[in-house]
C-alpha cells in the first residue's frame, strides 16, 4: 500500500517536531527514517500509525485520505522500541491478541487462531517459546514476538520505531538482516525509524534523512552516501573532513566563504607532492582497525586533525608511521557555501 | 575474589551487641505501642466471659451498628473503585488541562481533618445548609441519616484506590494500550484485556486499604450521623457511646470486632502481596 504525505506539520508547544514534510512511499518499499535522536522521526511514524495527530497536512494511503480513520481502522502494524508486549499474556496469547479482538463476524475460530499463531511463530523462528511470558525472553526474542504480533492482523503497512534500538550490537546485526529477508518474503510496505546510519544503509530500499523535523534528503542508500544533498547528510552519514576556503582555497575554488567536504577514503597520501595543490602534513597517529588503516595527519602549523582511511593493502605498500612528513590531496570532494553551513548542528 | 566477599560481609554487618540492642529497641517499641493495646482490647472484651461477649454483640443496637458499617463500606468501596480506576486511567495515560488540579483534589480527603469533611456535608445538606430547604421540601433526608453516612465515608476513602493506581499506571506507560489499539482492539477491549490485568494486584491492594478505612472511619461519620441509636450508629460510633456510658465490656466487645477486622485486613494484604510477588508483577 503506497503512502503519500503532503505538507505535514506537528509541533509540541513552540518545538517543531515535523516541519512541512512531503514524502512519497511506494507500495512494498522498505524505508528507513534516519536522523539524530529527537522526536521528529518517531512523531512521523506515530502519525502514520494513527497514534498521534498532525497539526496540519495530509496523509493518504493508496490515494485515500486516512485522517478520519483512527489507529484501529488503519490496518497498520506497529512495532515499539521497547516491544510493548502484553506482560500478563503468554507469547501465544500476545500473537493471538489481534485475532481475538476482531468483531465476532470476522473472528477466526479457535483452531484457525491456533494455526495462524503457530505459523507466525514459525516465521519468526520462535515457535518453541509459545508458552513463555515476555519477561522470560531475551530482548531479541521479544522484538521478534512483537513483530509476529503485528503481522497477525495482516497489516497493509508495517511501522517499526527504533526496532533494534534496545538490543546489543551482535543481536542488532543479526536481526536487521533477518528483517530484510522477512521483508523480501512478505513485501509489506514498511517504515522503520533509526538513528544508526549503518542500519539504515544496510536494510532499507530508500533512506529518508531527517534533521530537526525536516527532510534533508531522500534516496537509495548509495545515493545518500555518495551524493549527500546537504552538509548535514555529509556529516551524519559516514565520516568527513572539512576544509575551509580561507585556508584551503586551492581546493574549494570559491571566492566567498565555503567549506569542502571530503570523505576520509577519498584522500591520497604521497611522499612527494602530487601537484601544486597538495598539502604538506605530518602523520600524527596510525591505527589499524580490521581491514582499514586510519591515519590522522595535521597540516604544518595547524592543530586540526585530518582523518584518512587507507585499505590495508595500500598501507602495506607504503607504510607510514608517526612523525612522517607527507603530502595529501583529495581525490573528490564537495563544496558547500558557508551560508548553508551555519544551519549545521554542532557535530 | 573470596577475600573481597569476606570484606563485604564484614563491612555491612554491625557487631553482635549493636545488632541485639537495635532489635531490642525496635521490639520494645512495637510491643509497647502496638502489641499491648491490641492485647488489651481482646482481654477487656473477653474478661467477663464468652457469654457476655456474645450478648454484647447480639444486642440490637450493636447489631444495627454492624449492619450499617457493612452497608456503608459495601457502597463506598465499589463507588471509589470505579472512580479510582477512572481517575488513575485519566491521570496516568493522558495529558490534559487541569490534570494536576485533579491530582490535588484526589489528595484533599487525606489533607483535611475528617471532622471538616463531615462538617462540609452538614453545611451543604443540613437543615440550615445550602441545599437544606430544597431537600426538606422534597422530603429527602441526608444528614443524620444513612445517606449522609455513606456520603461521608465515600469522601474520606476517596483517595485510597486512585492513589494506589496512579504511580503503578504511570510506571507501566501507555505503550501496551497503544499496541492493543493498533492491533484493532476497541477501548473496552483494551481496558478489560490489557489495562485491568496489568493493575489487578495494585487494585486489590487499594480495595483492601479502602475497605479498612471505610469500616473504621470515625470523625467524618460522627459529624453527619447524629448518633441515633439503632439507626445511624456505625461500629466506631457505637464503641464511643458504650464507653461513655461506662459499659466497658460491651464497648470492648464491639471494638474487638473492629480490631479483628484490622487483623484480617492485614492478613489478606500480606497474602495479596505474596501472591503478587509470586506472579512476578509489580505492586
Amino acid at each position: 500500500m503506497s503512502i503519500t504525505i503532503e505538507n505535514l506539520n506537528k509541533h509540541f508547544g513552540a518545538y517543531k517536531a515535523l516541519d512541512n514534510i512531503n514524502l512519497e512511499i511506494n507500495s512494498g518499499e522498505l524505508i528507513a527514517l534516519l536522523g539524530p535522536s529527537g522526536r521528529g522521526k518517531t512523531s512521523l511514524l506515530r502519525i502514520i500509525g494513527g497514534l498521534d495527530v498532525a497539526n496540519s497536512g495530509k496523509l493518504l494511503f493508496q490515494g485515500e485520505d486516512v485522517e478520519q480513520r483512527d489507529a484501529r481502522e488503519r490496518n497498520v502494524g506497529f512495532v515499539f522500541q521497547h516491544y510493548a508486549l502484553f506482560r500478563h499474556m503468554t507469547v501465544f496469547e500476545n500473537v493471538a491478541f489481534g485475532l481475538r479482538v476482531k468483531p465476532k463476524k470476522q473472528r477466526p475460530n479457535e483452531a484457525e487462531i491456533k494455526r495462524r499463531v503457530h505459523e507466525l511463530l514459525n516465521l519468526v523462528q520462535l515457535d518453541w517459546l509459545a508458552d513463555r511470558y515476555p519477561a522470560q525472553l531475551s530482548g531479541g526474542q521479544r522484538q521478534r514476538i512483537a513483530l509476529a504480533r503485528a503481522l497477525a492482523v495482516e497489516p497493509n503497512i508495517l511501522l517499526l520505531d527504533e526496532p533494534f534500538g534496545a538490543l546489543d550490537a551482535q543481536v542488532r546485526k543479526e536481526l536487521r538482516r533477518w528483517l530484510r529477508r522477512l521483508h523480501d518474503e512478505l513485501h509489506i510496505t514498511s517504515i522503520f525509524v533509526t538513528h544508526d546510519q549503518e542500519e539504515a544503509l544496510e536494510v532499507a530500499d530508500r533512506v529518508v534523512v531527517m534533521n530537526k523535523g525536516r527532510i534533508e534528503q531522500v534516496g537509495t542508500p548509495d545515493e545518500v552516501y555518495a551524493n549527500p544533498a546537504t552538509p548535514f547528510v555529509y556529516q551524519f552519514i559516514g565520516n568527513v573532513n572539512l576544509f575551509h576556503s580561507r585556508e584551503h582555497a586551492m581546493w574549494t575554488k570559491q571566492h566567498g566563504d565555503a567549506v569542502a567536504y571530503v570523505r576520509p577514503h577519498d584522500i591520497d597520501i604521497s611522499a612527494t607532492p602530487q601537484d601544486d595543490t597538495a598539502l604538506p602534513v605530518e602523520v600524527k597517529l596510525v591505527r589499524a582497525i580490521g581491514s582499514v588503516v586510519r591515519v590522522e595527519v595535521a597540516a604544518d602549523g595547524s592543530g586540526e586533525f585530518i582523518e584518512i582511511e587507507l585499505s590495508r593493502e595500500r598501507f602495506d605498500a607504503t607504510p607510514l608511521s608517526g612523525g612522517d612528513k607527507v603530502f595529501i590531496r583529495p581525490r573528490q570532494f564537495r563544496v558547500f557555501e558557508t551560508g548553508v553551513k551555519s544551519e549545521l548542528p554542532a557535530a | 575474589m573470596s577475600n573481597h566477599s569476606i570484606q563485604r560481609i564484614i563491612s555491612t554487618h554491625e557487631s553482635r551487641s549493636v545488632t541485639l540492642l537495635l532489635i531490642t529497641v525496635a521490639l520494645t517499641y512495637l510491643v509497647l505501642f502496638l502489641g499491648v493495646p491490641l492485647f488489651a482490647v481482646f482481654y477487656e472484651a473477653l474478661r467477663k466471659g464468652w457469654l457476655l461477649y456474645w450478648a454484647a454483640l447480639r444486642e440490637p443496637d450493636a447489631w444495627s451498628a454492624i449492619k450499617l458499617t457493612l452497608l456503608s463500606a459495601a457502597i463506598a468501596v465499589p463507588a471509589n473503585l470505579v472512580f479510582g480506576i477512572a481517575a488513575a486511567w485519566a491521570i496516568a495515560k493522558f495529558e490534559f488541562r487541569g490534570r494536576s488540579l485533579l491530582i490535588t483534589l484526589i489528595d484533599l480527603p487525606f489533607a483535611v481533618s475528617p471532622v471538616v469533611s463531615g462538617l462540609v456535608y452538614v453545611l451543604l445538606f443540613g437543615a440550615q445548609g445550602w441545599f437544606g430547604p430544597w431537600l426538606q421540601a422534597h422530603d429527602i433526608k441526608l444528614i443524620f441519616a444513612v445517606p449522609g453516612i455513606v456520603l461521608a465515608t465515600i469522601f474520606v476513602t476517596f483517595p485510597f484506590i486512585a492513589r494506589e493506581l496512579i504511580p503503578l499506571m504511570q510506571a507501566q506507560g501507555k505503550e501496551e494500550e497503544e499496541a492493543a489499539i493498533s492491533l484493532g482492539a476497541s477501548g473496552w477491549q483494551t481496558f478489560w484485556r490489557v489495562t485491568l490485568p496489568n493493575i489487578k494486584w495494585g487494585l486489590l491492594y487499594g480495595v483492601i486499604l479502602c475497605n479498612a478505612r471505610a469500616m473504621g472511619e470515625f470523625g467524618a461519620v460522627s459529624v453527619v450521623s447524629g448518633h441515633i441509636r439503632g439507626m445511624t450508629n456505625t461500629m466506631p460510633l457505637h464503641v464511643e457511646i458504650l464507653y461513655n456510658e461506662y459499659n466497658f465490656a460491651a464497648a470492648f466487645a464491639v471494638a474487638s470486632l473492629l480490631a479483628l477486622l484490622a487483623l484480617v485486613t492485614l492478613l489478606v494484604k500480606s497474602l495479596v502481596e505474596l501472591q503478587a510477588r509470586r506472579s512476578g508483577e509489580p505492586l
